[in-house]
């Protein structure tokens, strides 16, 4: 990455606002459906079945009237880590993952990966995923199957890629329009416009003109695991401290990061 | 039928007991192969791996072979490097139980692997940055340090002795092994070390993650120091069974004293470290990342602060204490007992950076995950030990692997 | 592996890690080399010791 480009370095990331989250799955749901990822016949075990965007139940443990819960999506958190030395990425014993500093963007390359899962124990999010099976689609699916995105075979790790298929073809679209540059709205992932609550804010998290800049810096926003070093780019949003102080592991006395 | 095989002035079973002996081996061992081609042909949905478990029972016991063949690096170093010369007595089968121990890692690896016939990018695509890495290139370079430290014993066979070529192969081989002991003592140090890094630089799982020196965790340095010396005591442990079954003395007492001894200092020193590690992660680097120690030892139905207590004072500082001192060494039943206890240690260590680490939860919102192998992770994981089994009875029943076997058993 | 594969990069970091891989690869190669040569030719020798 040459220093003179650097202006031009965009970084991809999240705002989601747990307040707003009913826990309906449609991201879950989107994001299957937009990057063709397997099921299985049986999916009773969440241990082995792919979601490269789970919603988690939090509950704060307490009995009525104070119970409450919180549903919390969680794709991948595209750990930036330190300049790019994200958990899994430096892992990767064949560089079939890799941090690009150009959209801060994880990506995994699946004909490179050769399963060794290194990454997956790497992940403290278990946003990564081993096709523990070859894809089966039932009959007549693979004709519906999203034609920019290559299904994945047995024996690899795959995980959420922000949808990056979705960022070249805006890519392709501006250049055949003549301009260099895209707008917000023509690059959005698809689990951020399925979410009928409007809870996933997607964009430039350093443009200050995307929605996401600004909602960062809210007060009662924070991101997962922050005290591990892991410099994710998904940030959440919560006014409830229980739900906040959920979001990384604290010591008894210690307050809330706020 | 066999005898011009066999080395002279040492006698052995007949070829039918050994026939029958090996039957049984291979019974076990095709046992293992079915599961293996299982693996290979329908893929590690056989296992009970899961995204939560993806390294589990295999990666142990590559981390545990791997430190128990540490005898072999460790032994050769002693002898070729520092001078103990009385080491050239063990060295020899040393040698063997590392090239036992060193293929059955890369067996288990090669059917660990997702897509095994890509293993080949991890060479080819090499990242420099990582661990694994590290791990595959000194491992497979130190097995081809270990196949030429074997060689020469093979050329001694009766049969090939006889060929003037191999006989001079195995005398110059011998001539300049100092030099292939050193290039191994260099490549153990760093495989057996990067073993070490593959669970401590993991900075997204506190349970493993250490600070160190350099782009080396501590786990690194503990990890080298740990198979140094457990890894003798494997090779005292296999050489008494080896006895125990052949039913006589096949290594001097003043050999295995020795080797005892330095195992114990090694070991004595290395569950000083061991310790003074486990306080600063437990003082220092959890309570900075949120954590306290017994967050790692509780809630759950197995990891119990007992592990840590087993691992580092029965099976560290008891076995470390015997072999140190020689009351201890020369106490048969106190002796035999400090060295099953490090091997065991060794292995609790291996297991409890690899199990431990994918078991407990870093999300707050998460439970503990348990696993338990399936029966094709056990036999393919048993499928190396009969291997071993058989390698090493072919190995002492044709190749002079005790240079004081028939001083000590004369033929009358 | 080696520098035109094309995920090489002349760093500190492949230089000291392919160097030590290479080093080590060199030193067994030439030991091995040596003692394969040097005993082809002792055997040969003998043989021709053996003829007169």
């Amino acid at each position: 990455m040459s220093k003179g480009s650097k202006h031009k370095d965009k970084k991809f990331g999240m705002v989601i606002d747990l307040d707003k989250c009913t826990g309906c799955g449609a991201c879950m749901v989107a994001c299957m459906s937009e990057n063709n990822v397997p099921f299985k016949e049986n999916e009773s075990n969440k241990l082995d079945s792919i979601t490269w965007m789970r919603v988690y139940k939090l509950e704060n443990g307490k009995s009525f009237p104070d119970a409450d819960i919180c549903f919390l999506p969680r794709p991948c958190m595209h750990c930036e880590g330190d300049h790019g030395h994200a958990p899994c990425v430096s892992v990767c014993p064949a560089i079939a993952t890799d941090y690009d500093h150009k959209t801060g963007i994880v990506s995994q390359i699946y004909t490179r990966c050769f399963g060794c899962r290194y990454c997956m124990a790497a992940c403290p999010y278990h946003a990564r995923y081993f096709n523990w099976w070859d894809p089966v689609w039932p009959e007549g699916m693979e004709k519906l199957l999203n034609p920019n995105v290559s299904p994945r075979m047995r024996g690899v790790v795959e995980k959420c890629s922000f949808c990056h298929h979705r960022y070249q073809l805006a890519l392709d679209k501006a250049y055949a329009d003549g301009r260099d540059k895209i707008e917000e709205d023509e690059y959005q992932t698809a689990c951020t416009q399925a979410c009928p609550a409007n809870a996933i804010i997607f964009g430039d998290l350093d443009n200050k003109k995307h929605a996401v800049y600004s909602l960062k810096k809210n007060p009662n926003t924070f991101r997962l695991l922050e005290r591990l070093g892991t410099n994710p780019k998904v940030y959440y949003h919560s006014s409830r401290e229980w739900v906040r102080r959920a979001g990384d592991n604290y010591l008894k006395h210690e307050t809330t990061k706020a | 039928m066999d005898s011009a095989l066999i080395p002279k002035g040492v006698k052995r079973c007949s070829l039918g007991r050994f026939s029958l002996w090996m039957i049984a081996l291979t019974a076990i061992l095709l046992w293992g192969v079915i599961a293996m081609l299982l693996c290979w042909f329908k893929g590690l949905n056989q296992t009970n791996m899961n995204d939560a478990y993806g390294f589990a029972l295999w990666i142990w016991a590559d981390l545990a072979v791997i430190a128990l063949g540490g005898g072999a690096f460790f032994t050769g170093f002693l002898k070729y490097i520092v001078g103990k010369d009385e080491l050239k007595n063990i060295i020899n089968y040393a040698v063997v139980i590392g090239v036992v121990c060193y293929v059955s890692a890369l067996l288990i690896l090669a059917i660990d692997v997702g897509q095994p016939l890509r293993s080949w990018f991890i060479f080819w695509h090499a990242n420099v940055h990582s661990m694994l890495t590290e791990v595959a290139f000194c491992l497979s370079c130190y097995l081809v340090v270990l196949i030429i430290e074997f060689l020469p014993l093979l050329f001694e066979n009766p049969k090939l002795d006889r060929k003037p070529f191999f006989h001079h192969l195995s005398h110059n081989m011998h001539e300049i092994m100092a030099i292939f002991a050193a290039t191994g003592a260099f490549l153990s140090f760093f495989h057996q070390g990067s073993l070490g890094g593959v669970s401590g630089v993991l900075f997204g799982r506190p349970f493993a993650f250490r600070e160190g020196l350099f782009i080396w965790p501590w786990t690194f340095f503990l990890f080298t120091w740990s198979a140094a010396a457990c890894g003798p005591c494997f090779t005292i442990l296999i050489t008494r069974i080896t006895e125990k079954i052949a039913k006589k003395k096949l290594v001097k007492d003043n050999v295995i004293d020795l080797l005892a001894k330095i195992s114990g200092w090694m070991l004595g020193t290395y569950i000083i470290a061991k310790i003074f590690d486990t306080w600063y992660w437990a003082a220092y680097t959890l309570p900075k990342q949120g954590f306290s120690l017994i967050d790692f030892y509780s809630n759950n139905p197995f990891y119990g602060i007992w592990i840590l207590i087993v691992e580092i004072f029965v099976c560290g500082i008891i076995p470390a204490v015997i072999l140190i001192s020689s009351k201890g060494r020369k106490n048969k039943r106190l002796f035999m007992t400090a060295i099953i206890l490090a091997v065991i240690g060794v292995c609790i260590n291996r297991w409890v950076m690899v199990m431990q680490t994918m078991a407990a939860p870093v999300m707050t919102f998460e439970d503990w995950f348990m696993y338990y192998p399936s029966w094709q992770e056990v036999a393919t994981t048993i499928l190396p030990v009969a291997f071993g089994a058989i390698f090493i009875s072919f190995a002492y029943r044709y190749l002079p692997i005790f240079p004081q076997e028939s001083e000590l058993n004369p033929i009358d | 592996m080696f520098p035109f594969c094309f995920e090489w990069v002349w760093d500190m970091s492949h230089i000291v890690f392919m160097g030590g891989l290479w080093y080590a690869l060199g030193i067994v190669g030439a030991g091995l080399t040596y003692c394969i040569v040097k005993a082809a030719k002792e055997s040969s020798d003998n043989h021709s010791n053996g003829d007169h």
